[in-house]
């Protein structure tokens, strides 16, 4: 079997990582970035002051508190499964539909962008609002049919699936926006011909080929999501919820320092989400 | 311009499966109001290597889609060794394709792209990274199995990408523009290297070019399409010295027209007159030449004029205007361009051989 000749190893290899513009002044990075720093650090420390402040000097104790306090645990575990839900269903629902578009329906993508950005337009309270006439004439309507039992179960306190649904509709401008970036840097067409000429099925395309090439675009989506879930009040409260925010706002009525160093422990969680993700992304490329 | 490498089918020397034979029959294909392939006829005999050339939007690219399965023909139907494939899936069908985009899989290294199609057939792991390493020596790059894609420069990626077509063994080599991607050296070198393999495995390979240098260089036969239809399919030599139609003649190479009065079998052009390659024509005619059989002759009692020069080492492109104020191409050794400088007064005679004519055109030249 003739073999091709050995091709010269790339000292030509494509240059990757450009260098940063010089003759910046050094300074007005440190300005810009202490500014911004000052904006974010003084609030919370602000906060982590009102949490150690006590009449003797400093306590701690608001922080031994959290998990003691009442309703800390389930609130959270609600949230933790809320949101869980809520990043299954959003992906499942947003990267089908926009690889279907790439594939099958490029002109469909305007449409398609805009109807995912579409919640970030409509004010929660005008969205709670629809949801829970919804919620209250459902019943009526459906009082005689199968579906009657649905939506009741929909509303079950210890696992509100509505809450799912309507977080579904607020994350999909954030998951959309995460995808696409992803989609963007990938040829799609191009990569599932080349796995389909290699003999893969669909599913082989898209687990495969496709989905461990959108890994950090993934993971941003899911963290997105989960941060807003993680972090949403109106609709929860309006329709009479006790998820993670609402409880905050709740214990904060009867012991203010406990809610501000739950509202800093899941900051602190939030961060901790967003350093594996953003270290996962790093890693892939 | 290399010499076209000839001789396909006999020179098979590895146990590799024999190249199939792919036939296209009525093939016609719409996209809203273009008209791709417009009843496409053609055979490609097992082992050859068919380029298929043309302008862009001439339907070459739907055609080996059709062969590959992402493109579905509105009519006709696409034959591998007599039998149809056009249901067939895209993940069915044996034919491995290189892709005009670097097409490798950014999240595997070279060896699991090349080993894809293999874990894709659930082959045991020792077993396929073997063959990914045979495969990436065959396309002389034996030591970037660990390496990702966005490690290795474009000429590279296609050799994986080749590499990776190959590992199913298939019957049928696609390739789309390949190489259009590649810096010029890299192409020029990385063609010839694809003949070389293509002959030794003696696999049937479309290739789709609009660069007529890379066809004619490459191809056993060239099939040059234009507006979804078969313009002319025969070997690189043919082509180049008796295209089949006016078209062919202007696409493949350069092309004067030299306007010229025919009567029967012969036409009189530049004061003489030659046998007409074709049937009989009289009256007013263009004569097709091609620049290098134009000859050029410094004389100070010459008609025309050089007016313009352009050295491309070995020879050297002239612009000539005629008595009449028409200008023509021609080519000359490189060393001659010196005496035969633009301003210098020259005589223009043709080879004397048969030409091609053509319906005359309003404006004469090149």
């Amino acid at each position: 079997m003739a073999a091709l000749t050995p091709a010269p190893l790339p000292g030509d290899a494509p240059a990757s990582s450009g260098r940063g513009r010089k003759g910046r002044p050094r300074v007005w990075r440190v300005v810009v970035l202490s500014l911004a720093a000052l904006y974010f650090l003084v609030p919370m420390a602000a906060s982590f002051w009102f949490t150690v402040d006590d009449p003797q000097g400093f306590s701690a104790d608001a922080y031994g508190q959290i998990f003691s306090a009442p309703g800390f645990g389930s609130s959270l575990l609600l949230s933790l499964g809320l949101a869980a839900a809520t990043i299954v269903v959003v992906l499942l629902l947003t990267l089908p539909a926009m690889l279907a578009v790439r594939l099958g329906a490029p002109r469909l993508r305007p449409v398609l962008e805009v109807v995912c950005t579409l919640p970030l337009v409509v004010p929660p309270i005008t969205f709670v609002a629809g949801i829970s006439t919804v919620l209250r004439f459902g019943p009526e309507y459906l009082a005689r049919t199968p579906f009657y039992q649905t939506i009741i179960a929909m509303q079950n306190p210890d696992f509100p699936v509505v809450l799912v649904l309507a977080y579904v509709v607020l994350a999909l401008p954030f998951a959309h926006r995460s995808l696409d970036a992803g989609l963007r840097a990938i040829d799609v067409p191009t990569l599932v011909e080349a796995a389909r000429n290699c003999g893969a099925s669909w599913p082989h395309v898209v687990f495969r080929v496709i989905v461990p090439n959108l890994r950090s675009a993934l993971a941003s989506a899911s963290f997105l999501t989960l941060a807003l879930v993680l972090g949403e009040f109106t609709v929860a409260r309006l329709l009479s919820f006790q998820p993670f925010p609402v409880w905050i706002v709740y214990i904060s009525g009867s012991q203010a320092q406990v809610s501000v160093a739950v509202s800093l422990f899941s900051l602190l969680l939030t961060w901790l989400v967003l350093l594996a993700v953003s270290v996962a992304g790093r890693n892939r490329s | 311009m290399t010499a076209p490498t000839t001789g396909a089918a006999g020179d098979v020397t590895t146990g590799a499966a024999a190249g199939a034979r792919v036939e296209f029959r009525g093939l016609y294909r719409r996209f809203g109001d273009t008209v791709a392939l417009d009843g496409l006829d053609l055979t490609v005999e097992p082992g050859e290597l068919l380029a298929l050339l043309g302008p862009s939007g001439c339907g070459k690219t739907t055609a080996l889609r059709c062969v590959a399965g992402f493109e579905h023909p509105d009519e006709g139907a696409v034959l591998v060794d007599g039998r149809d494939i056009t249901g067939v899936p895209a993940n069915r069908r044996d034919a491995g394709m290189v892709f005009q985009s670097y097409s490798l899989f950014p999240n595997l290294n070279a060896r699991d792209n090349v080993a894809f199609g293999l874990r894709v057939r659930k082959v045991a792991a020792a077993k396929r990274h073997a063959r990914a390493q045979e495969l990436l020596e065959l396309v002389g790059l034996p030591s970037v199995g660990e390496r990702y894609p966005h490690q290795l420069s474009g000429g590279q990626q296609q050799r994986v990408a080749l590499a990776r077509a190959l590992a199913l063994e298939p019957r049928v080599l696609l390739l789309d523009e390949p190489l259009s991607a590649l810096d010029a050296k890299v192409r020029v070198t990385l063609r010839e290297e694809i003949r070389r393999l293509q002959l030794s495995l003696g696999i049937t390979t479309i290739f789709v070019t609009h660069d007529q240098e890379e066809a004619l260089s490459i191809a056993d036969r060239v099939a040059v399409l234009r507006a979804g239809r078969l313009e002319q399919v025969t070997d690189p030599a043919t082509l180049y010295d008796r295209p089949a139609t006016p078209f062919v003649a202007e696409f493949v190479g350069t092309m004067n027209h030299i306007p010229g009065t025919a009567s029967g079998d012969r036409v009189t052009v530049l004061g003489r007159a030659l046998p007409v390659d074709g049937p009989a024509v009289h009256g007013n005619v263009d004569v097709l030449v091609r620049p290098e059989a134009v000859i050029l002759t410094p004389a100070s009692d010459g008609t025309a004029t050089v007016v313009a020069s352009s050295f491309r080492g070995s020879t050297a492109r002239l612009r000539v205007e005629l008595a009449d104020g028409s200008e023509l191409l021609a080519d000359v050794p490189g060393h001659d361009s010196v005496r035969l400088a633009p301003g210098v007064r020259v005589s223009v005679t043709l080879v004397d051989r048969p030409v091609l004519v053509s319906e005359p055109r309003v404006s004469a030249g090149a």
